[in-house]
Formats: structure tokens, sequence, C-alpha cells
């Protein structure tokens, strides 16, 4: 197995549509950061405007830790598109470009194929959120220092500067373990088809279409909405709250892994079955 | 020359919707056959293949390749078998080495001494680590037939290997299917729709026509069912045309220029040869000639108007 999924990463990370992913990243977060260093004391002003008449901050708020947790906003629609790009490649990839007829006429299972191909998608998962991850952080912190986090999503919270890093590691674990979701979604479009865009389009429709319902406040979502893997997408944001609610951030991720699973085995029952006319 | 049955399919079927692609087909392969699975286009033949090779399931039947059934043992039935099925495609973005590498990890590990000799044994050896984008379409067939050998299997089989190539490239790869057989002593199923394709390099054959199978048997056996014709070549054209329908034993006579295609048995060659001389004809050529194509359209064509 070991063997297969050795090769597998070679056919993904020797693609150029691998690293398109890596090189948004790679431009825009320096791009965002050094706009937040330029500008971001401002953004931060507006919006506190409110708080500054009840609370007197003190201390540099406008920080590393502030812009990077800002930047974590990317894992609900951006990083889903780009890792789609990759997942939903995966198995459509080879029936577009004839290569089903190359490697399914071998003595080797096709769960074997199956699985060092999932196997991939999550590696490649992992290493994009972690990428986005060291350079985000990183790049906030080099530029913008440390300091005290201030977190506004949920009223107003601070914590503690050496309270902050940690929170972050195990913020981008659970962003990771998230996007696997996504990418198992992607996955199993692409079992579906014999070209690549459907799946990454499917995907996004999905996710953007299930985003709504989870965020919008409608009584008629109330029933759906446990039904639907963005609602549990939250638990990388639970790591920010203080105290950490770890049942819920634990329910939460095995909810996810649930539906990973539930994606991979249906993406396994079509591929199982699927006959080779490409 | 044939040894044991490698290759059989047992009722083999597949079924789309309502409308059986192959049906009821039953192909035995012989151990050192150079088989040809001749069929005109939309037969069933790549179909045939691809179950032969598990990318298809079959709705019916089943396909044994050493003794092992590819739906109880397909591993251990694959093991000895290599393949192309169509065109062959590749990963566009990698070298010829690499996709042989990858290919060889399903095959359970090749090494690079194996790799090289396989490309070098299909003429790509100089070309092995250009990615294969840069390859023409004959170039990608080679590099075809290289994976299909790469684990050194028993049983190759071809769909169309020839498909798309220009003349030079057709014999390239016949020759290349001759030293496999007979060199090598591999044994290969040909599929084509191509009569003289399979005629000069195939022992055995099977022809299909509308996802069933119409005949099987050795070649030459079929052969002696086909037309069988003497090309005859000479000066004066004229006094050739009239000499030659002046004999009983010719059949046919179908005139082109210097050239007529006779239609008579092999054994009456010398008397021909004596006679246009006797009648003062120039004679420059005489070529006996049999053809699969006459008795491979009256079977494909009468299959047709059922």
């Amino acid at each position: 197995m070991g063997r297969l999924v050795y090769y597998e990463l070679i056919k993904t990370f020797l693609k150029k549509r691998t690293y398109i992913g890596f090189l948004v990243v790679l431009v825009v977060v320096p791009l965002f950061v050094i706009a937040m260093k330029i500008e971001g004391g401002r953004f931060l002003q507006m919006t506190t405007r409110s708080l500054q008449q009840d609370f007197f901050f003190v201390g540099n708020l406008f920080n590393g830790w502030f812009v990077a947790f800002y930047m974590m906003n990317s894992l609900w629609i951006h990083i889903p598109f780009l890792i789609s790009f990759v997942a939903g490649d995966q198995l459509a990839g080879e029936a577009t470009a004839g290569t089903y007829r190359l490697i399914l006429i071998r003595p080797v299972s096709r769960a074997r194929i199956f699985l060092s191909k999932y196997y991939t998608t999550g590696i490649y998962t992992v290493s994009f959120v972690g990428f986005l991850g060291v350079l985000s952080v990183g790049l906030a912190l080099l530029l913008l220092g440390r300091g005290d986090m201030i977190i506004l999503s949920r009223g107003l919270l601070i914590l503690p500067a050496g309270d902050v890093a940690w929170r972050f590691l195990v913020a981008y674990a659970l962003a990771a373990w998230a996007m696997l979701t996504i990418a198992s979604l992607a996955f199993l479009f692409s079992s579906f088809v014999e070209n690549a865009i459907g799946p990454i389009i499917a995907t996004i429709g999905v996710n953007v279409i299930f985003l709504m319902i989870t965020v919008i406040p409608a009584e008629l979502f109330q029933t759906i909405r446990p039904y639907l893997y963005t609602t549990y997408m939250d638990i990388w944001q639970r790591v920010f709250d203080d105290p950490i609610p770890w049942s819920r951030v634990g329910a939460s991720a095995a909810t996810l892994g649930g539906f990973s699973f539930g994606f991979a085995l249906i993406a396994w029952l079509i591929f199982r079955r699927k006959d080779i006319l490409s | 020359m044939t040894g044991d049955v490698i290759l059989q399919t047992r009722d083999l079927g597949k079924q789309y919707k309502k409308r059986w692609a192959v049906h009821h087909l039953n192909l035995e392969v012989h151990r050192g056959d150079v088989f040809g699975f001749l069929g005109p286009n939309g037969a069933g033949k790549s179909t045939t293949i691809r179950m032969l090779l598990t990318l298809i399931k079959p709705t019916e039947g089943d396909v044994s390749l050493f003794g092992r059934s590819i739906k109880k043992e397909r591993e251990e039935a694959l093991r000895a078998v290599g393949g192309i099925v169509e065109k062959p495609d590749f990963y566009l973005y990698l070298s010829a080495f690499r996709n042989l590498e990858i290919v060889g990890a399903l095959n359970g590990g090749v090494g690079r001494k194996r790799i090289q000799e396989v490309l070098d044994l299909v003429g790509l050896g100089q070309r092995a680590s250009d990615s294969v984008k840069t390859y023409s379409h004959g170039m990608k067939q080679r590099l075809g037939i290289a994976q299909a050998l790469l684990s050194d299997p028993e049983l190759v089989i071809l769909d169309e290997p020839t498909s798309g190539l220009d003349p030079q490239g057709m014999k390239e790869i016949r020759d290349l299917i001759r030293h496999l057989a007979h060199d090598q002593m591999k044994t290969v199923m040909l599929s084509s729709h191509l009569l003289n394709e399979v005629e000069m390099v195939a022992n055995r054959m099977a022809i299909i026509n509308k996802g069933e199978l119409v005949t099987q048997g050795g070649v030459a056996d079929l052969l002696d069912k086909g037309e069988k014709y003497v090309v005859v070549r000479g000066k004066p054209a004229a006094t050739l045309r009239a000499t030659l329908k002046e004999q009983k034993f010719v059949k046919k006579v179908v005139s082109r220029g210097d050239e007529c295609e006779v239609t008579m048995s092999f054994d009456d060659i010398p008397a021909l040869a004596k006679t246009l001389v006797n009648e003062g004809v120039e004679v420059q050529a005489l070529i006996p000639c049999r053809s699969l194509e006459e008795f491979f359209l009256s079977l494909t064509e009468s299959e047709s108007k059922l």
C-alpha cells in the first residue's frame, strides 16, 4: 500500500493544478497581512468603536494573532474551493485522461487503488491546510508581532498572549479534519463522473448552499441543520472560546468524521462497480 | 504450435439497457497462439477485451485466465497478463520512465533495469526521460506495448495496436508482435478490424459481429474457406486477357490494366504459365493470393442481414 500511495503522491504533486491552491495562498496571505499592517489598525478601531465607549484597551491588540485568526475565515468558502480542485480530480482525472485503462487492468485490487487515492487526497488536504496555517500565522506574527488576542466574533474575548499559540495548533488540526470532509465530498463527486470540472462545481455548490442553511437564522432550517456537515465545521473556532467546550468539539469532530467516512464509503461503492468505458 | 487453453470465455455477455454489446461469447486462446480477434467496428471487440481485463463487469458468463476465474480470483488471474485497451493513454506530464514505474508498482514492483529493457525493446530507450506529452502517436502506441510487457506476462492482449499509425508504424508493430510470439514465446491476443493484419501475424482467430461469435479456428483453415486468386501481370494486355478467358480452369477474370486478378485453383498455375508463354504473352508475374476478405465479408454481411 505504501508504494501505491507514494506513486499517487507523485502523480498528484507533479501535476500543476495541485499547486493552484498553494499559489493562491502564497499570493493572497502576504497581500492580506501587508494590507493589514498598513491599514489594519484603523480596521480594528472601526470594529471596536462601540466597545471603546465602555472599555479601555491597553497594549497591542492589533497583532499577528488577531490577523491570523481573521484569515482562518477563508476555511469556510475559499479553502474548500481550492481543496476541491485536487480532491475532485483524483478519480475523475483518471477517467478524463483515459488512464483508468492503464491502472485498473493490473493484478491489484480496486480497493487498494481506491484507498491509495483517498489517502493521497487526505495527505494533500492536511498539507495544504498546514501550509495555510504556517504561512498565515508565521507571516502575521513576523510583520505584526505578538500580544494578547482579541476575539470579536461572539462578543468580546481577550486571550492572554501565552495562551494563544497552542490554540492555533489545535485549531488548524481541527480545520484540517473539517477540510477532510470537504475533500471526501469532492472525492465522492469525483467517483460519479468522468470530468473533474463537475466535482469541483458540485462541491462548491453544495458547500455554499449548506453554509447558507447553517447560518441563516430561519426556523425552517432548524430541523435540517443537524444533517448538514457545515453545522459542525466551526470546531476550529470553538478552540478560541474560553473555556473551550471540549465535549462539543469532540462531538462535532466525530460527526465530521462520520460524514467523511460516509462520503468515502459511497464513493467506494460506486468505484468498485464502475464500468470503465472512457 | 498451440498448447493448452490459457484464456477461455464461457457464455460471456455484456448488456447495456436492452442492447447486448456482447452475447454468449465462447473464445479459446491456446498457449503459444497469436490469436486474431477480428470484427468490424462496433462488433464488440473492445467490450470483450475490457471484460477480459476486468475494466467492465460481464452481465453474464465468466472469463478464465490460466484456469482462474476473473470473478473469483481476479488478481491471481491477471498476474501473467499484460494489455492495451484501445489507444494507450498515459500521464502526459510524467516521463515514459515514470509512467512505467507507476505501472510497475501496480504489478507488484518492477526494477529500473526491466523498465529500461522494455523501453529499449520498443525503441524508446533514448526518450525514456522525456515527458509523454512530447511523444507522437506512434511513440505512445509503442509505449503502450512497453507497459503491456513490463511484468513479462505470458499473455499479451492488444486491442487495435496499429490504430492510427502510418504504414511504417503498422509494420513496426506487426514485427514486434512476431518477435514477441516467436522469440519471446508470448501468447498474443490481437484485436483488429483489419483483415490483412490478422492474416499476416495470427495463427488462430475468431470473428465477431454484432456481439456474437461468427466463427473461430485456425487462420489456415479459415483461409481455405476464403477466395483464392492469382494476380497475373503480362504484356500485351489484350492477349493476356483473351488467353485467360479461354482457359477452362479459370472461373473469373477481373482486369486492371496490365494486371488481371484470376479466380482459379492454385494447382493450375503451372498449366497457366505454360499456356501464356505459348500464346506469346510476356509474363512478368504470377502471384498466388488467398484472402479472408471475401470470407469475412460474407460472414459479417450475412449476419447483418439477419
